[in-house]
């Protein structure tokens, strides 16, 4: 038998059967849950059951807020209103939060009906009303979901922890409710997934150039290792700071639109601090292409990791983000190429 | 904070004003508030905001609303030119993807 999920508190009574309960406070599992999440650790999945699911305790008149089955957002739901009574109506997202989930369709028209229909919730409340996310619409056409069902669509705030003032005025949301920002906050919790992301591919890259850099240079090849092939993979290294870490930090402030340009600045400061760190110096003609190549390379690492974070930020869209590659794409191609012929010129003069 | 805005004159948006019935669902769902209401009937603002999401264009009830709907994702317009389907976003929004259990491997989603 399955252990039942510490968010259940028990069940309560319906005309069709028991609901079960959910707590609205959240306990130290579901913490570490998020945070392993962030990390990706453990396994992809992080989902709830879809259905029905009862907080505090609703009658027929209560309210029904509807989410998606990615843990992280029920848990965002149920903690936002304690001590009130509501449904809440879980959609199958595959554990995809609300927005993406609408925007690929799975928190959609079809999957709103299909829940309101196998949930049975027309015989659980006597009212016809949904509280949708207001990022639940890319996929959901309100007045479809009223042709079908009967239920009347209103969308609610961006954000959970909105949900009592909103309630408070009466259903309607102030607007800044109604905006998608993009604060510091949420975007340093995507740096862990942005850093474990690239490092996963970028590790074996760094290994390579440690490898290759023992064949060139002045001494045996574990010596040449040491002395050029760690500099460049802690140059690699700061390549990815500066696309996946700086880049989401300093977002804002980084000059330029195209997030492949935000990009550019932070990775010019990193060459630059490790070539002041690390480098050989440019007193040979092989310290000077060595230096180059790496100037090069990450820069156009973090350029590429900076134009990366388009998809994880919040007001980019698919027009922009390809009128931005049509120009970025060639630039990061020839300026990676251009660093590695000169990096292993450097490795051949040395 | 300086304001985050992404490139201009690129977004896809487009409003047959005489379609609408002033319904203002547009302006409620849009998160970058492109929509206005302008003596009953909507009128889009800051068109340079908009990111294409579709939310607007999904809840109008008479079709007033044109958007080319897709998600503004460098990774997926490289997984879609390689011809990758990729386990988070697609570019193309119309056609959801059949990822059974698994999560996204991206920070988007």
């Amino acid at each position: 038998m399955r252990e039942r999920p510490d968010f259940i508190s028990g069940t309560i009574e319906t005309p069709i059967g028991p609901v079960p309960g959910v707590r609205s406070d959240l306990s130290l599992r579901d913490r570490l849950g998020t945070w392993k999440v962030r990390w990706r650790i453990g396994r992809m999945s992080y989902t709830v059951p879809p259905g029905l699911y009862a907080l505090g305790t609703p009658d027929a008149a209560s309210e029904v807020l509807v989410t998606a089955n990615f843990k992280l957002t029920f848990d965002q739901v149920r903690r936002a209103l304690p001590g009130e009574h509501f449904w809440i109506l879980v959609l199958d997202t595959k554990g995809i939060n609300v927005w993406c989930a609408a925007g690929k369709g799975t928190f959609g028209t079809v999957e709103l009906l299909h829940q309101i229909e196998s949930t049975r919730l027309a015989d659980v409340v006597g009212h016809r009303r949904l509280l949708l996310p207001q990022l639940g619409a890319p996929g959901v056409a309100a007045h479809r979901v009223k042709k079908e069902s009967g239920f009347k669509v209103l969308y609610g705030p961006i954000m959970a922890r909105d949900l009592p003032a909103f309630i408070a005025a009466g259903m309607e949301a102030a607007p800044e409710m109604r905006r998608k920002t993009f604060p510091l906050g949420e975007r340093i919790v995507l740096i862990p997934i942005e850093l474990i992301g690239t490092l996963r591919y970028l590790i074996p890259v760094m290994a390579l150039f440690g490898l290759l850099s023992g064949l060139g240079g002045p001494g045996e090849y574990w010596a040449n290792v040491a002395s050029f092939g760690i500099p460049g993979a802690i140059s690699l290294l700061a390549g990815v700071v500066a696309g996946a870490v700086i880049v989401p930090l300093l977002l804002p402030w980084l000059p330029g639109r195209p997030f492949s340009v935000k990009g550019v600045w932070p990775g010019l400061a990193a060459a630059g601090l490790t070539f002041l760190w690390l480098g050989s110096g440019l007193a040979t003609l092989s310290g000077c292409l060595e230096a180059a190549a790496w100037l090069l390379m990450v820069t156009t690492l973090s350029a590429f990791l900076g134009m990366n974070f388009t998809g994880s930020s919040t007001y980019t869209s698919l027009s922009g983000v390809r009128k931005e590659m049509r120009i970025a794409v060639p630039l990061q191609v020839g300026a990676a190429a251009i660093g590695l012929i000169l990096w292993f010129s450097s490795r051949l003069t040395a | 904070m300086a304001q985050l805005a992404y490139l201009r004159d690129v977004a896809t948006l487009s409003l047959e004003a005489g379609k609408c019935i002033g319904c203002a669902l547009c302006e409620i769902v849009c998160p970058h508030a492109v929509f206005a209401m302008v003596e009953g009937i909507a009128v889009i603002g800051d068109r340079d905001a908009c990111m294409e999401c579709g939310a607007c264009a999904r809840n109008c009830p008479t079709e007033a609303i044109y958007v080319k709907v897709g998600v503004g994702c460098a990774a997926a317009v490289i997984s879609d030119a390689l011809g990758i389907k990729s386990a988070c976003c697609s570019v193309d929004a119309s056609e959801p993807l059949e990822n059974g259990e698994s999560a996204s491997s991206c920070g988007c989603c």
